[in-house]
């Protein structure tokens, strides 16, 4: 792809974006926190405390350790500055230890981590492609792209007041993304094999990365219609990732293996154990499949066509995690999830009739006509967001792993735009029952506020005229509807004792009509660029 | 982009920094027996919706006057009467109240009164409501300053704008919410007074007098309907409103009788009657030169002026001032953050430098710390205070007359560097006031140093703003014309 000269002059407005961010993280530091705020303490306790052989065997606290072992030991340095905060918070005993000095330093490790972030989303600005032709400032695509990275909704109450390091994350992610971008390929692989020992979630767009790199990197030349050139392959190449692949994973998990501990670290790993819906419900297509379950259910015991006493007990809509049974439709297991999740991405592919949509999948799509990093890019949105669809256990902050990189795509073109503003909107409101106490909820409406009005009015300018049809405008303001009816209406209503699950069942199936109709769009554009592909051969 | 949606932004940025400040502790957080500012509130509305009015001034058996009795005008009164019947969490009617009065005063002045690009007046708009006293105070310790500041505030942008009985409205209201914007009455007076006199006072002026006169006689009547059956009653309120038994000063305060006080124990020296008089006589003579030129010009960048200094006066030389009374200054200095912004943005900072002590005992050392630093970097950078200050620029003028004898040095820069300086000094103190414990001998070291530091600034900046008033010429050249309004 095409690099864009950055402008040469001023990038003071960088810092003054990064700052303003900055400080506004730092007057959140008493803001509510969650649970993930003790489980980090805890294993930066387990981590300190105890000796390596222990680290994934320890259980005095419910929040075992269950990342891959580099993030153990990026939990493990902080724990030496944590020392000179508060010894106490390093007890392994000291559960749900929180003295001001203890949420000072986790909340300032955050906020001072994120300059990974700051990093990698100068990195990203200086890779965006512009339009020759002056405007002012606030009009560049790179202005805006800044813009919606740092001061991004979802990562702002996730990192900084739920808690957890997904800025630190985030910015290895974008990163690595950026040097593709760049083409500087090893650095971007090394980037990521990083990443995915720090979090394992990010295994779902491996795929993406595995086929891109294997397509664009080891294949060093292309044919000229666009197709794989299969004398070009280069085993230095593969053999330069494959190391760099092997050599992270042994430092990370190569203690692991060495002590013999490998089945119990994978166990933790992947607790299969848990239910298919995280408590707050993820937005995604299980929702509405658990929804009509409901209904279904509900409906048959009305019109006596079901036994009450034969339904299970275990219900979803209870809000806890935990294995259930659905009442009426098919009951769903990891490994169909795990298809589910593999088949929009990997579908054996027919010959296309021209007019029909059957359609080659996304990663197939990038090895027969890769169109480059950008290519690669909204490959890895896709991946990201059908794992969100279709995933076992998903927690709605995935929902950031979709949009980060999507910003991206957003600044270049006036589709991607669209999506964007209604993906994102989407998304971003289905995390609000994530803070769900009284005082943090001016703060959610304020900054959602702000960051939807920037980024509704920056894209509007950027591609001059309206974004949306009339039909997701309408959609999105019934957003403001939904909740006036879960913060205000509902808690004054009778029901609120009885049935006190459905302002989020009501968000979580609103959100997913969204978020779905996104994903839709997202692999129609994708499959329509693969048909111009097509087209400019013929 | 469009104007409305940056400025959108901006209020809507403003307006979580002031909630997100509130998320942290509070004046008197489990503090008992009296607990702070927060408890006086939630006692006025106790009082307010249970007694009737003629007791809420009255020391009675159920209103106890020395628990946090009622010492602001009828308004906050009625206020708190209103906040009484929603029991929903206090600090939203701050922001209520901060969205409905405050920031659209502020949105209204830099957007029709300022000058500049577009662009300019959207970054003074961010400025001042990142000014980070009013924030503090407010959100932090707990009070409703913003209502009586920006009843202020319309009153200074109606009356520029023009509309004179409107504006003199405004003010009466913003006077009968808290009796200390009496530190802006006399511009007020002043600039009313001195249009009327060019208007002519046989004619149009003399009408222009009677309409305003009436105004606000009305007004008050209005404000003080329950409590003008009784003279008894007047009598009680206003004792509460101005207790002069009270000695000179409470507390370390920045002004010039609690720094005396250091070398020359005048509390003690003089009687009670003697401080009011001499306090009041150099708050006099202090804020006689200023008014009378606005007298003689009464335009609106003179008003500003004044505003400055007949509340900076009042406020190193009145009688019983607290030091949050630094916040009636800080609202006209804000007003002159476009025309010279790096003596604005000094004076700010040393506010709320001067009020750190007050932050430290209410447990607000973050907020100040990040607001501070957010409040000197965004306006230094938006405002390009340090491109702004040549000589001229900063009306030296007057200095450089004066100091004809010294040796010729650029004052533009000796100024930048006497403000590195002074921001050093600030955050060194400031460090040490919070990690260093004070010697046995001078338990309030801190405290003191922190005050006497910030008198001088204020004494200065005073001079400076005097000084920058005055100079102005009465007649404007023409060429002239835009910058001296």
């Amino acid at each position: 792809s095409v690099m864009a000269t950055p402008r040469a002059d001023d990038w003071s407005w960088f810092p003054a974006l990064a700052l303003g961010v900055s400080f506004l993280k730092c007057i959140l530091i008493n803001a509510y926190h969650s649970t993930d705020f003790e489980v980090h303490r805890n294993w930066l306790a387990i981590t300190h405390s105890l000796p390596v052989s222990k680290w994934y065997h320890e259980n005095t606290s419910e929040w075992t350790l269950d990342y891959p072992p580099l993030f153990a030991w990026f939990e493990y340095s902080l724990s030496h500055v944590a020392q000179h905060f508060d010894k106490e918070m390093l007890v392994v005993q000291n559960l749900i230890y929180t003295s001001p000095a203890t949420i000072l330093f986790q909340r300032l490790s955050v906020i001072v981590t994120d300059i990974v972030f700051i990093y990698a989303v100068k990195e990203c600005c200086r890779s965006v492609r512009e339009e020759k032709g002056s405007k002012d400032l606030l009009g560049h695509p790179f202005f805006i792209l800044a813009a919606l990275l740092l001061w991004n909704f979802g990562l702002l109450i996730v990192d900084h007041i739920h808690f957890q390091y997904n800025g630190f994350l985030f910015g290895i992610l974008l990163l690595s993304v950026a040097r593709h971008l760049q083409g500087r390929h090893l650095e971007g692989a090394l980037l990521f094999t990083v990443l995915l020992n720090l979090k394992h979630i990010y295994l779902y767009i491996a795929p993406a990365y595995g086929i891109f790199l294997l397509r664009s990197y080891c294949f060093t030349k292309d044919n000229t219609d666009g197709s794989v050139r299969w004398s070009s392959f280069s085993p230095v190449r593969l053999v330069a990732l494959g190391s760099i692949v092997i050599s992270v994973g042994a430092l990370s998990f190569g203690p692991f293996i060495a002590m013999g501990q490998l089945p119990q670290v994978l166990s933790r790993l992947f607790p299969f154990k848990r239910g298919l819906c995280h408590a707050y419900w993820a937005p995604n297509v299980w929702a509405l499949y658990n929804m009509v379950d409901k209904a279904l259910s509900v409906l048959g015991v009305r019109l006596k066509l079901l036994d009450v006493a034969k339904l299970p007990k275990a219900s979803m809509t209870g809000g806890l995690v935990q294995e259930f049974q659905h009442s009426i439709l098919p009951s769903v297991s990891p490994s169909i999830t795990l298809i589910c999740t593999l088949c929009p991405t990997l579908q054996p592919k027919p010959h296309p009739p021209p007019s029909l949509a059957l359609s080659p999948p996304a990663k197939f799509h990038i090895w027969c006509r890769p169109r480059g990093a950008r290519g690669f890019l909204r490959c890895l949105v896709v991946c990201a967001l059908g794992s969100f669809m279709f995933g076992w256990h998903v927690h709605e902050k995935a929902i950031l792993m979709a949009i980060l990189p999507f910003s991206i795509l957003a600044v270049e073109s006036r589709e991607d735009a669209g999506i964007f503003l209604m993906l994102t909107t989407t998304g971003h409101y289905s995390l609000f029952p994530l803070l769900f106490t009284a005082a943090e909820l001016p703060i959610k409406v304020l900054l959602m506020l702000l960051f939807t009005l920037y980024s509704f009015t920056s894209l509007k300018k950027l591609f001059r005229g309206s974004l949306l049809n009339p039909l997701e405008t309408t959609y999105l303001l019934g957003l403001v509807a939904v909740e006036i009816l879960c913060e205000v209406v509902y808690p004054l209503s009778p029901w609120q004792h009885t049935l006190p699950f459905v302002p989020l069942l009501v968000t979580s199936v609103y959100c997913s009509l969204g978020v779905s109709y996104s994903f839709i769009r997202l692999y129609v554009s994708l499959l329509r660029q693969h048909g111009t592909d097509k087209h400019k051969q013929l | 982009m469009e104007n409305w949606s940056l400025v959108s932004i901006c209020v809507l940025f403003g307006l979580t920094a002031r909630w997100a400040v509130s998320l942290n502790s509070y004046s008197g957080a489990g503090k008992p027996p009296m607990f702070g500012d927060y408890e006086a509130q939630r006692h006025w509305q106790e009082v307010t919706y249970n007694l009737p009015v003629h007791e809420w001034y009255f020391n009675t058996t159920d209103n106890n006057l020395n628990y946090w009795g009622l010492d602001y005008p009828p308004l906050t009164a009625y206020h708190s009467l209103l906040c009484a019947h929603d029991h929903g969490f206090d600090f939203c009617w701050v922001l209520v109240a901060d969205l409905l009065i405050y920031i659209p005063a502020v949105v209204l002045y830099s957007f029709y009164l300022s000058e500049g690009s577009n662009k300019k007046k959207v970054c003074t708009v961010l400025c001042i409501l990142l000014y980070p006293g009013l924030i503090l105070i407010d959100y932090g310790h707990f009070q409703y300053n913003s209502i009586s500041l920006g009843l202020a505030l319309w009153g200074v942008v109606v009356l520029g704008l023009g509309w004179d009985v409107l504006g003199s409205l405004a003010f009466v209201l913003s006077l009968n919410y808290k009796q200390m914007e009496l530190y802006h009455s006399l511009p007020f007076f002043c600039y009313l007074l001195g249009k009327c006199f060019k208007q002519g006072l046989a004619g149009r002026g003399l009408f222009l007098l009677v309409k305003i006169a009436v105004t606000v006689l009305v007004t008050f009547a209005l404000c003080w309907l329950p409590f003008l059956s009784d003279p008894g009653q007047i009598l009680q309120v206003v004792h509460r409103l101005f207790p002069v038994g009270r000695g000179l000063f409470e507390d370390k305060v920045a002004n010039t009788w609690c720094s005396l006080n250091v070398l020359i124990k005048i509390k003690t020296i003089l009687s009670t009657d003697t401080q009011l008089y001499f306090s009041l006589t150099t708050t006099l003579l202090a804020i006689l030169p200023s008014s009378i030129k606005l007298l003689m010009k009464p335009t609106l960048w003179q008003f500003k002026l004044a505003l400055v200094n007949s509340s900076l006066a009042f406020f190193l030389f009145s009688f019983q001032v607290h030091e949050k009374s630094i916040l009636l200054p800080a609202l006209p200095v804000c007003l002159l953050l476009n025309d010279l912004p790096l003596p604005a943005i000094w004076f700010l900072q040393a506010s709320t430098f001067s009020m750190l002590p007050l932050f430290l005992k209410d447990g607000l050392l973050v907020p100040y710390v990040v607001t501070s630093l957010a409040f000197l970097f965004f306006s230094i950078y938006l405002l390009s205070a340090f491109e702004h200050c040549s000589e001229d620029k900063l009306r030296l003028g007057p200095y450089r007359r004066l100091l004809i004898c010294m040796p010729r040095m650029d004052l533009g820069r000796v100024t930048k560097w006497k403000f590195y300086f002074s921001i050093t000094a600030m955050a060194g103190l400031s460090f040490m006031s919070v990690a260093l414990a004070p010697p046995d001998q001078l338990p309030d070291l801190f405290p003191l140093l922190v005050s006497v530091f910030s008198y001088l600034h204020f004494l200065g900046l005073l001079l400076y703003f005097n000084i920058v008033q005055i100079a102005e010429p009465l007649q404007s050249v023409r060429k002239n014309q835009k910058k001296s309004n």
